[in-house]
């Protein structure tokens, strides 16, 4: 049967396929589909954890008792889940257990593009890289296999073109006959204290030598003997490049980007004449090319920066390019927060108040772009509360005041409670707002424990956040409703003043929420034309809803799009003439 | 069947279903017996942003994304959109423009202007270019949702494909209660 698939579709089907009995993961662009395509697949046992290092170790427990485990996450979550898998590598596996990368080259939804085929490197797993859907769906399972057969876990690595890109792919039948998971000691292996782990590290080494070797021979190590002149060693979405715009050249695909295939790359290098490495970002088989002594020309063409494009290839081996019709400098379309958004007034209100205003990863991000202008800082999830703690170790006391961290409720429970611990325990005086929209919205609204479901939408217990929050040691915790501006107002500056560790929490539901009984939209106001003097103050919201129209020599006046407003009622509070409300 | 690939650029505005014109368009190609390969970004783009969707198809296809001046069609969902990517038109290309204007941000702001005259701009560089109403045609067809399966009528006059690879796809994607509107819309956009 043949079906079109997304890259994250077909690997929930190969994860299917594959027999997999446990998937976990936290959401992250481009890698969030596959779980939620998983569930479907009723076999499997799939739900989110809060954070990535939970997802694994939620993974290594089903691998351990002898259950195959896929956990998946989008690059930067290997950082988070950096610790259990570095020795993961040591103590390997029971069933076999694949932690999907999904990593972001030009950062179409990132913070930054780092290349994660070096943890594969580091860590010493094996990692496979498809370049469609098909790959997508194959090599997720012959990563199982190989992790059982090589007792590692292995990495497959994907990047948004290939996550997300749609091709044809011919489905199969699961594989029978695994055997039943089950209790089985093995504590020289699992249990990795020193004694242990020493007696690992040398089968770590083993191990990468045997896959090197392996892969001479592994069917998705692929050469392709064309003209000789040029020869290109690739993987992954680079290989379609290559193919597309050097349809002559001879090709060594790569399947296995780690270890690397040496005596292949070796009989490859002889064939042909001139040698390249063409990949996205980091030069890493360009390196281990060079450390072999072959001549190779890789980064000198191509660029190390950004994902690359057939356009960027034709430049690179100097192709023709069609000529191509320009056009002039248009309006962009930025993203925006939704029209009746929660996040919207508070940050309106930190921006009257001058805050300065450490930040962290979500829709709320959002509040960075002009009008709200801000956001000071973003650097990872949960990094708003270590920033602010730190900042104000070094600032005069009036200036310590302006310091406010915001987070959102999934990332607060993801990498915040330990930061806000931390300010706590060391006493800083900073002040944070946790923005509680009851989901995770910024990719495409996952639930989370705190939004009362399971990813399989049963329910579940809702964590308290004033009760944690209070739990952690905060004394001043105050709840506020964004919707309110005065109020807000009010508790911000408040709670900014005060000397000590604050907690605002601003209870409101994300205006996407489809549940019943979660979002219920109001009626759309309107703008009365006769009351609207033109002066803007509505506009400072940035509010979808409502639009400027132009007038007769320059004035103009607000108007309200009834098909956006969803009656949040914030720009009816910041117009001073009344002239917004609810429809006569 | 010959080498030759086509290549289909959709392009809007977060919202109006490009992606699930997207979607119908290549089940009817693979159905049609096509390689085909589709490529579009989520994430930021769902928030108003613009939307771009690749579709490519032939005998065999390998990048996803459609190399930079190789596209033989756009199929554009809204004004503005469809001029701003007329650079990855090959030249004699064909554009199939949905008669739209949706505002971005930076123009509802007042910040910037939206362009004027674009559907001319677009008929002087693309002499036969085809600008139709979507919104109207849908709502004769009965819901002004479905504007984006009038674009697909519309592009499927451009397109040598048998009609019932049409149907059949979007018979599969489209949901039941909403069919009837949706083949109505299709007849409508492929009869401009
Ligand atoms: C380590 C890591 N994992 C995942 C992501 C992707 N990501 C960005 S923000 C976010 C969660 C946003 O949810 P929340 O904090 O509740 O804010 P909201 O978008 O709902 O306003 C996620 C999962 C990331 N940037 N970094």
């Amino acid at each position: 049967m043949k079906e079109i698939l997304s890259g994250n579709e077909a690997i929930a089907r190969g994860a299917y396929e594959a027999g997999v009995r446990v998937a976990s993961a936290y959401p992250g662009t481009p890698s969030t589909e596959i779980l939620e395509n998983i569930i479907q697949y009723k076999e499997i046992d799939a739900s989110w954890a809060p954070n990535e290092k939970v997802a694994l170790e939620v993974g290594i427990g089903a691998s351990f008792g002898g259950g195959r485990a896929l956990v998946t996450m989008k690059h930067v979550g290997v950082n988070v889940a950096a610790d259990p898998l570095f020795t993961l590598s040591y103590t390997g596996v029971r069933g076999g257990l694949v932690l999907v990368t999904a990593d972001d080259p030009e950062m179409h939804s990132s913070q930054n593009e780092q290349d994660n085929r070096n943890y594969a490197k580091f860590a010493k797993v094996p990692m496979l890289e498809p370049a469609d859907s098909q790959e997508c769906k194959d090599f997720t399972r012959l990563a199982f296999e190989l992790s059982e057969q090589f007792d590692t876990p292995v990495m497959l690595r994907t990047t948004t073109r290939t996550s997300h890109g749609k091709s044809v792919v011919t489905l199969a039948e699961p594989v029978t006959g695994l055997p039943a998971p089950r209790l089985e000691r093995n504590a020289a292996k699992l249990v990795m204290l020193p004694a242990n782990a020493r007696r690992r590290h040398p089968f770590v080494e083993e191990r990468t030598i045997k896959m090197g070797e392996f892969g001479n021979d592994l069917a998705v190590n692929r050469l392709e003997l064309r003209d000789t002149t040029t020869g290109v060693i690739t993987a992954g979405i680079s290989y379609q490049y290559v193919r597309e715009v050097l349809p002559e050249a001879s090709v060594l695909k790569l399947g296995m980007v780690w270890p690397l295939p040496q005596k292949l790359i070796r009989e490859f290098a002889g064939k042909v004449q001139k040698l390249y490495v063409v990949e996205e970002l980091d030069p890493f088989i360009e390196e281990q090319v060079r450390a072999m002594g072959i001549a190779v020309i890789g980064k000198e063409i191509i660029p190390i920066c950004g994902e690359l494009t057939p356009g960027i290839l034709r430049r690179a081996f100097n192709r023709p390019e069609p000529a191509v019709t320009t056009v002039e400098k248009l309006p962009g379309r930025p993203p925006n927060m939704c029209a009746g958004c929660p996040h919207r007034g508070i940050f309106y209100t930190l921006n009257q108040l001058k805050a300065y205003v450490t930040g962290d990863i979500g829709c709320y991000t959002l509040g960075f772009f002009p009008p709200l202008n801000a956001m000071d800082t973003c650097v990872c999830m949960g990094a708003s509360i270590g920033n602010a703690t730190g900042i104000t170790k070094v600032l005069s006391a009036e200036e310590r005041q302006k310091v406010v961290a915001v987070i959102g409720d999934s990332t607060f429970l993801h990498s915040g409670i330990t930061g806000l611990l931390d300010m706590v325990y060391n006493k800083a005086p900073a002040t944070l707002i946790i923005l509680d929209n009851r989901i995770t919205a910024m990719t495409g609204r996952q639930e989370n424990p705190a939004s009362g479901f399971t990813l399989m939408g049963e329910e579940t217990f809702q964590v308290d956040l004033p009760q944690l929050v209070k739990t952690l040691g905060v004394r001043h915790v105050q709840i506020v409703d964004p919707y309110d501006l005065a109020e807000s107002k009010r508790i911000l500056q408040e709670e900014m003043a005060r000397p000590e560790p604050s907690v605002v929490i601003t209870q409101r539901p994300c205006v996407l929420i489809k549940r019943a009984g979660v979002f219920e939209s109001g009626e759309p106001l309107e703008v009365k034309i006769e009351l609207c003097s033109g002066c803007k103050a509505c506009m400072k919201l940035g509010c979808p809803a409502i639009v400027w129209q132009a007038g007769e020599g320059g004035k103009g006046k607000a108007t309200i799009d009834p098909l956006l407003c969803t009656g949040c009622n914030v720009c009816e509070q910041v117009c001073k003439l009344s002239a917004i409300g609810e429809k006569q | 069947m010959s080498d030759k690939i086509t290549n289909i650029l959709m392009v809007g505005v977060g919202g109006q279903g490009t992606l699930l014109a997207s979607e119908v368009l290549s089940e009817t190609l693979m159905q049609a017996g096509f390689d085909v390969k589709k490529s579009e970004i989520h994430g930021m783009s769902q928030r108003g942003g613009s939307v771009v969707s690749h579709v490519r198809f032939g005998k065999e296809v390998h990048s996803p994304i459609i190399p930079e001046g190789d596209a033989d069609i756009i199929l554009g969902f809204e004004l503005l959109e469809t001029y701003r990517y007329l650079p990855l038109l090959k030249k004699g290309g064909r554009v199939v423009a949905n008669d739209l204007r949706i505002n971005p941000s930076v123009v509802s702001t007042g910040g910037e202007k939206y362009p004027e005259g674009i559907a001319n701009k677009l008929r002087q560089l693309v002499p036969d270019c085809i600008i139709l109403d979507g919104l109207k045609l849908a709502t004769e067809a009965g819901n002004p949702k479905a504007a984006n399966t009038v674009l697909i009528g519309a592009l499927s006059k451009q397109l040598n494909v048998d009609e019932k690879y049409w149907l059949a796809a979007i018979g599969k994607m489209v949901p039941k209660k909403a069919l009837d509107v949706n083949l109505r819309a299709f007849q409508l956009g492929r009869s401009v």
